[in-house]
């Protein structure tokens, strides 16, 4: 047998091999994760939406799931669960139709403004229809179920926890990194301290909270006692409730953005600010005309990682409130639990489906419209 | 499918129903055969005690040391219950062996084949003496179309008690009626009832969402809307399955629930019945409706400001009853509610039905019987005439000889008179023919858990008026009939009722 043959022809199909390696490495070494994300992510959305066109109901020897077309979105859009939904919708005065007429002005606006800025696509076009149309919608919803005998539904609620809880965490985590860039004495230690929420489970901080807010046998109760507050019911209001919520979350997440503030913080040059500063410019310039712009594509980023976060709060309210009083403290991921709880997984999905939309469209407009712009316009 | 497990079940039990009947009481009898379930480990699940889990959780290590079995309880929050027993058979993954829970859930487990028929097991097992479980529990919470699926743990009935002390004080008697539950109510609210200086509360009824709140309202309701038995039924017409809330009995009786709030904790709506038991127990209320916890939780000497000073008595009831043609509330006569007492018609509401265990039909045969053995195990007198007396299990009296004998009260802290007072408070409803039975239809956890609790969560939040109330959960029980078929959930009702179709 003639060896001598066979090994070049081996080296050669070996090298073949090694070359087509090289040709789709990129490919070859995405492939498991394309495959985990397939798995994991994708097929789990497919099924649930497939889900949330059907009945679920139990059967002999297991369960069926029967067709019910768009029944599930119809019954939370216009059928008995709008007011679970969308909320109730109240009388709405002049000043709700101020804030309606005057918010579809400003969305005119708005888009009259792109189409003759010379820049208009199609693509951009239709990415602000769909904002537009969502953004018009949130405006008419806030007004009617904040007038007079209107009451929140559980978008609404969400709603409120992601744009008054994520204000309320992004300043005072800001604040906090501020003053912990700068060089005190023990920063090391509040930077710690500040830090520690994040790695408590949020059920754990929901019953921690539970306990301090129980003013009449709760560990606080002296002190809640002493100003009178013994016999405040703050779960009877629906607005304390929520705003209990918001704390408790708010408790939470104040570290997450703190710790990426204070890092974009530290990451500024500082021979901008010594020479701003040497200019004459106040604390209050060196912030805006310096700091702000350097680190305001960083704000962006986590402040959206923190909104897509926001929508899916479920503990909070869960453990607080159970959603109460009424369902004024519902959140749409507490409303879906409560419906696959009862074996409405259909209706469960349409609401888990109906979440995905208005956070896609929220946090796609804030990326292309916020983030986006901020960073070219500081980068 | 359903039929071959049931055939296959049924077969495995009657086979091995006289053996593992006889076998476990012959085991517990001697202490000696501790190998029969050797490497057995049976997964049990009920929800986060301490109630209910307790009783198994210490029990299980003496029934491991006589049977070789080993128990493991899983608890998950109530509200978790139904779903993770659902999720759990109907997708396959089998991970519970049997659960404790609400036998009015067991229609859902039922026909799809989920739970093991027991009935012959029950019949071959004298430990059990079966004939000592009160018949309600015996023919209603443990069977389904005449075939035994659950063993009875707990006994439950909601009833009202009170402060005899405040009662004495103020010179009123035990509540007959909702008006006079509204009058104490009135009168005692301001008033120092533990000694600490503070004000107190005339009235503590859990209203909690989303926890064990809305059986309140059908206690409350009861005796307005059901008169001439237990099988008028109280949530639905008998005739096609309307819901019997849109006229002036359950709207008098959403109006007495939210008066109660008024002399209630300022958080009434936030407090489930682990909140409002520790209010009572702590002596802050002078009434509160409740299951039978309240009369064992009073005499812990360790939690209780009030040992010897509760009474209870049968849920209150109504001087006027529906008139189911007119919608309308009218007059009782001896025709009207032939079942009154002293003029007062009452309908004792079997809230719950009492915890009871249910195997699952997908287990293995050994780990069944092993199961099968537990739950006998727990319900022999000798362990649950015991348990029945301590409140912190959970478990309230079922048995006939719970109630024909104090001595085990006694024993367990009441005074005789506090033992006759609550062993006859929960004999009254036990043996009142007009009795109102839960809802124990396909799905009742969305019509009673999602639709029910909601509207009575937003009317108690001020979201909407009682007539709004009473709307939201007429349109949702009819949606659910509709989605779930009329005609097959009325033959439900009728079931539970226990009337032909």
């Amino acid at each position: 047998m003639d060896t001598s043959a066979t090994a070049p022809q081996a080296l050669g199909a070996g090298r073949g091999m090694s070359a087509w390696l090289d040709r789709h490495s990129s490919k070859v070494f995405i492939l498991p994760a394309v495959i985990v994300i397939l798995a994991f992510s994708i097929f789990p959305l497919i099924v649930s939406a497939y889900l949330s066109l059907t009945r679920f109901r139990l059967a002999p020897g297991g369960f069926e799931l029967r067709w019910a077309g768009f029944r599930n979105f119809d019954r939370l859009l216009f059928g008995s669960e709008q007011y679970h939904f969308l909320g109730t919708f109240g009388a709405v005065g002049w000043f709700g139709w101020i804030v309606i007429l005057g918010g579809a002005a400003l969305i005119i606006w708005w888009l009259v403004r792109y189409w003759i800025g010379g820049r208009a696509r199609v693509v951009g076009t239709i990415g602000r229809l769909i904002t537009a149309t969502v953004a018009f919608g949130i405006i008419v919803l806030a007004t009617v179920t904040l007038s007079e005998g209107g009451a929140f539904g559980s978008l609404m609620v969400t709603l409120f926890y992601v744009t008054v809880g994520c204000s309320i965490q992004f300043a005072i985590a800001l604040g906090l990194a501020l003053l912990c860039a700068k060089p005190i004495r023990g920063r090391s230690f509040f930077r710690v301290v500040f830090f520690m929420p994040l790695m408590v489970t949020p059920v754990g901080i929901a019953y921690m909270f539970r306990m301090l807010a129980d003013m009449s046998k709760g560990p606080l109760e002296p002190i809640w006692s002493l100003f009178g507050f013994a016999d405040v019911a703050w779960a009877n209001d629906a607005w304390a409730a929520r705003m209990v919520v918001v704390i408790g979350d708010s408790w939470q997440w104040i570290a997450f953005i703190f710790i990426v503030m204070l890092a974009a913080l530290e990451s500024q040059p500082r021979d901008q600010i010594e020479a701003a500063q040497l200019d004459g410019a106040g604390p209050w310039q060196v912030f805006r005309d310096v700091t702000w712009p350097t680190i305001v594509p960083v704000a962006a980023t986590v402040m959206l990682i923190r909104v897509i976060e926001a929508f899916k709060i479920i503990d909070l309210p869960n453990v607080l409130t159970n959603g109460g009083p009424g369902i004024a403290t519902e959140s749409m991921t507490l409303h879906a639990f409560f419906a696959w709880r009862t074996q409405d997984l259909g209706g469960s999905a349409a609401i888990g489906y109906m979440l995905l939309f208005v956070a896609v469209v929220i946090c796609v407009s804030f990326f292309n419209l916020v983030v986006q712009r901020q960073k070219a316009r500081f980068t | 499918m359903t039929k071959t497990i049931k055939t296959q079940a049924r077969g495995r039990l009657g086979l091995s129903a006289l053996g593992a009947g006889v076998a476990m009481a012959a085991v517990l009898a001697s202490g000696s055969a501790s190998a029969q379930y050797d490497g057995v480990t049976v997964n049990v699940i009920t929800f986060t005690g301490p109630q209910i889990a307790e009783p198994l959780q210490r029990r299980a290590p003496d029934f491991a040391a006589a049977t070789g079995a080993e128990i493991n309880v899983i608890t998950v929050p109530f509200s978790d219950l139904y779903t993770r027993l659902l999720t759990d058979w109907a997708t396959g993954t089998n991970s519970v062996d049997a659960a404790v829970f609400a036998p009015q859930w067991a229609v859902d487990y039922i026909q799809p084949g989920f739970l093991v028929d027991v009935t012959d097991w029950v019949a071959a097992d004298d430990a059990l003496q079966e004939d000592d479980i009160a018949p309600f529990f015996r023919d209603f919470s443990q069977t389904f179309n005449g075939r035994t699926y659950m063993l009875t743990l707990d006994g439950d009935f909601q009833m009202v008690y009170y402060r005899t002390d405040v009662l004495d004080e103020l010179g009123m008697d035990p509540p007959a009626t909702w008006d006079d539950y509204l009058a104490i109510a009135e009168a005692a609210h301001g008033m120092d009832m533990n000694g600490d200086g503070e004000a107190d509360y005339g009235s503590c009824i859990s209203k909690k969402r989303n926890a064990q709140a809305y059986w309140a309202i059908y206690t409350i309701a009861g005796g307005y809307l059901q008169s001439l038995g237990t099988g008028q039924g109280a949530f639905f017409s008998t005739e096609d399955m309307t819901p019997l809330v849109d006229n002036d009995a359950f709207r008098r009786a959403l109006e007495v629930y939210v008066d109660t709030t008024q002399y209630g904790p300022p958080d009434e709506i936030n407090l489930d019945v682990g909140d409002t038991r520790g209010l009572f127990t702590a002596g802050r209320c002078a009434l509160t409706v409740d299951w039978g916890d309240i009369g064992t939780l009073a005499i812990d000497p360790d939690t209780s400001n009030v040992i010897d000073l509760v009474g209870a008595t049968i849920a209150p009831g109504s001087t006027e009853v529906l008139d189911r043609e007119t919608g309308e509330l009218v007059a009782c006569t001896p025709e009207i509610c032939p079942h009154a007492i002293d003029g007062v018609n009452h309908a004792p509401y079997a809230a719950f039905g009492g915890w009871s265990g249910g195997i699952n039909a997908a287990a293995d045969p050994q780990v069944q019987e092993a199961a099968y053995a537990f739950f006998s195990y727990m319900s022999q007198p000798e362990q649950s005439n015991a348990d029945v007396t301590v409140g912190i299990t959970g478990f309230n009296p079922y048995r006939l000889s719970q109630f024909n004998s104090i001595d085990n009260w006694v024993a367990a802290g009441m005074s005789e008179a506090a033992a006759e007072n609550y062993l006859g408070a929960i004999g009254d409803s036990l043996s009142s023919p007009n009795m109102l039975l839960d809802l124990r239809i396909p799905q009742n956890q969305r019509y009673q858990q999602i639709v029910l609790d909601t509207a009575l969560a937003r009317l108690l939040a001020g979201e909407i008026d009682i007539d709004q109330t009473i709307t939201a959960i007429h349109d949702g029980w009819e949606e659910i009939t509709d989605d779930l078929n009329r005609l097959e959930q009325l033959g439900a009702y009728h079931s539970a009722l226990g009337i032909g179709g």
